[in-house]
């Protein structure tokens, strides 16, 4: 399953590395990565491909929201259907 | 890779402003459940619905987890119970047994203790009739609508008198729980048969076994895009609420094409509906602020809102394969907080809603009055709504709680998606005579099409 994983928050060292790591633990692979400061907030936007991963979205969700509050940011991941479905015709 | 601002738009959506799916509501005919047996017709009620609908609850909650947006209700509408209860007559066992059903697949609500008596009722429907305060009274999550007039046949105006006692005496049996069984029942013109909303939702006698039909919902969503246009022309304002309600749904096309394919049921529609909730940032009422009126209720808030109803309908439309149900913009008072504040500054009285509903859907929604209201009066109300209805060929409905003991200045607090309700002022000059000639008012000229 081809998924966006969005990564908000306030900006510190180390999110990129832990969000990596984390994704990493879960086999889940890594196939772009976008990351600014918009409006003076840490944005990151990962397209990734859970097919090797054992786990499944709501498990995924769970460890990515560990190390999101861990990190003090929001990062959550969904089905690129729903970005699909909202943005292109 | 999805341009980047497109996702940050669809997480904010949802993370900000209050993006979700209202509602995965599952149509289910109970046609094969009839039996002469009151006992027996229970039974298949209640193995029926638990048999269809026992992973609608679960389902939901992967959808919502897949895709990362909240999914607020799961309901079951099922086929008008006075048609399967006429058999056995035993339509409060029904209730019961729907009930039950309801609470053991963990669902929000369940609508279909229904009745469609638009031009005549039989005498099987009379006696459901008489039933219903009983069935809202005695349960907790079963909904139940008539419908009491349509374009094409008139208003049946003995059902329309009789409905009004039904409401007083519903009122009088919830008396203390805020009278909250009024707010599980709705009288329409023009009722839909695929409407996944509650309290009016039921499960047409033309509609496939099971049916999956999903309502959006939106207007923080629509509100914030209006918000980045500034001062903008209505031209303007149009094109940004018809991108903006594409968009929304466009998310109810995934999850109801998703929820059907998972539950192995029929896709019936996607209601386009603009739903609030009483939550600050979900309310219709600020969306016409933001369009320009100081407060929802002042003059112009019949144009604002047509604007609103149409453009939501223009954007919805070419998102959705199959669009469907009431498919406009809610002006429930005590869902929304926006309504809630101009009825209680004086901004907004009855008499501009009633004025409301014949350019959105659905009608006089959520309304609390007050107790000692006569049966008369309701009846009337449901009688002018229903009018409007039927003049305009649109569906409308009414759905008033004549709260138990309750004056003007007191309110209803009835939690969750349901709210809380100033008491409204209505007129109290009699319109006794009229409803009490009974008959039918006949369906207006332009009924004749063919």
């Amino acid at each position: 399953m081809r998924a966006y994983i969005t990564v908000m928050g306030k900006d510190k060292v180390g999110i990129i590395a832990a969000v990596a790591n984390t994704l990493s633990d879960c086999k889940i692979n890594i196939e772009e990565i976008n990351q600014t400061i918009l409006q003076g907030t840490f944005t990151m936007i990962m397209a990734v491909d859970t097919k090797e991963s054992s786990l499944s979205i709501e498990e995924i969700n769970t460890e990515l929201t560990k190390c999101g509050s861990a990190l003090g940011v929001e990062i959550a991941i969904r089905h690129e259907d729903i970005f699909n479905a909202m943005h292109q015709i | 890779m999805i341009n980047q601002h497109d996702i940050i738009e669809t997480v904010k959506m949802i993370g900000e402003h209050h993006l979700d799916v209202r509602t995965i509501t599952m149509g289910i005919s109970l046609l094969d459940c009839v039996s002469p047996s009151k006992e027996e017709t229970a039974k298949r009620v209640y193995e029926k619905v638990v048999r269809n609908a026992n992973d609608l609850v679960a389902t939901g909650e992967k959808i919502a987890k897949m895709y990362g947006i909240p999914i607020v209700n799961k309901r079951v509408s099922v086929t008008p119970v006075s048609l399967v209860g006429s058999s056995s007559g035993g339509y409060l066992e029904i209730a019961r047994a729907l009930d039950k059903a309801a609470k053991e697949i963990g669902i929000d609500f369940i609508g279909g203790y229904s009745a469609l008596v638009q031009k005549g009722a039989t005498k099987q429907e009379n006696d459901f009739l008489d039933t219903i305060p009983e069935a809202l009274a005695t349960t907790e999550k079963v909904c139940s609508s008539v419908n009491l007039a349509s374009t094409r046949a008139g208003i049946n105006m003995d059902v329309c008198g009789k409905v009004g006692r039904l409401i007083k005496e519903t009122a009088y049996l919830t008396r203390d729980r805020e009278s909250i069984g009024c707010a599980k029942f709705v009288a329409f013109a023009n009722a839909v048969e695929d409407n996944p909303f509650m309290a009016g939702a039921f499960h047409g006698v033309g509609e496939a076994d099971k049916v999956i039909n999903v309502g959006v919902s939106g207007p923080g969503v629509v509100k914030t895009a209006l918000e980045r246009i500034g001062d903008a022309d209505l031209g303007t304002v149009c094109e940004t609420i018809k991108k903006t309600a594409f968009k929304v749904t466009r998310v109810g096309q995934l999850v109801a094409q998703k929820a059907s394919e998972m539950l192995n049921a029929n896709f019936g529609i996607v209601d386009l509906s603009l739903a609030p909730t009483p939550v600050v940032g979900d309310s219709v009422a600020h969306i016409l602020e933001e369009i320009g009126l100081e407060q929802v209720g002042a003059c112009g808030t019949t144009a604002c809102l047509a604007l609103l109803n149409d453009a939501v309908k223009k954007g919805g439309i070419m998102a959705s394969s199959h669009v469907g149900g009431l498919s406009g913009a809610f002006i429930p008072v005590s869902e929304d907080i926006g309504m809630i504040n101009a009825v209680n500054s004086g901004a907004l009285s009855l008499n501009k809603l009633e004025a409301m509903t014949a350019v959105c859907s659905v009608g006089l929604d959520m309304i609390a009055i007050p107790g000692d209201t006569s049966a008369e009066v309701i009846s009337a109300l449901i009688a002018d709504e229903a009018a409007i209805g039927v003049v305009n060929n649109k569906t409308t409905a009414v759905r008033v709680i004549p709260a138990y003991g309750k004056k003007v200045g007191d309110s209803v607090e009835f939690g969750g998606l349901l709210g809380q309700a100033p008491i409204m002022d209505i007129s109290t000059v009699s319109p006794a005579r009229f409803i009490n000639r009974g008959g039918r008012i006949a369906a207006p000229v332009h009924a004749n099409k063919n």
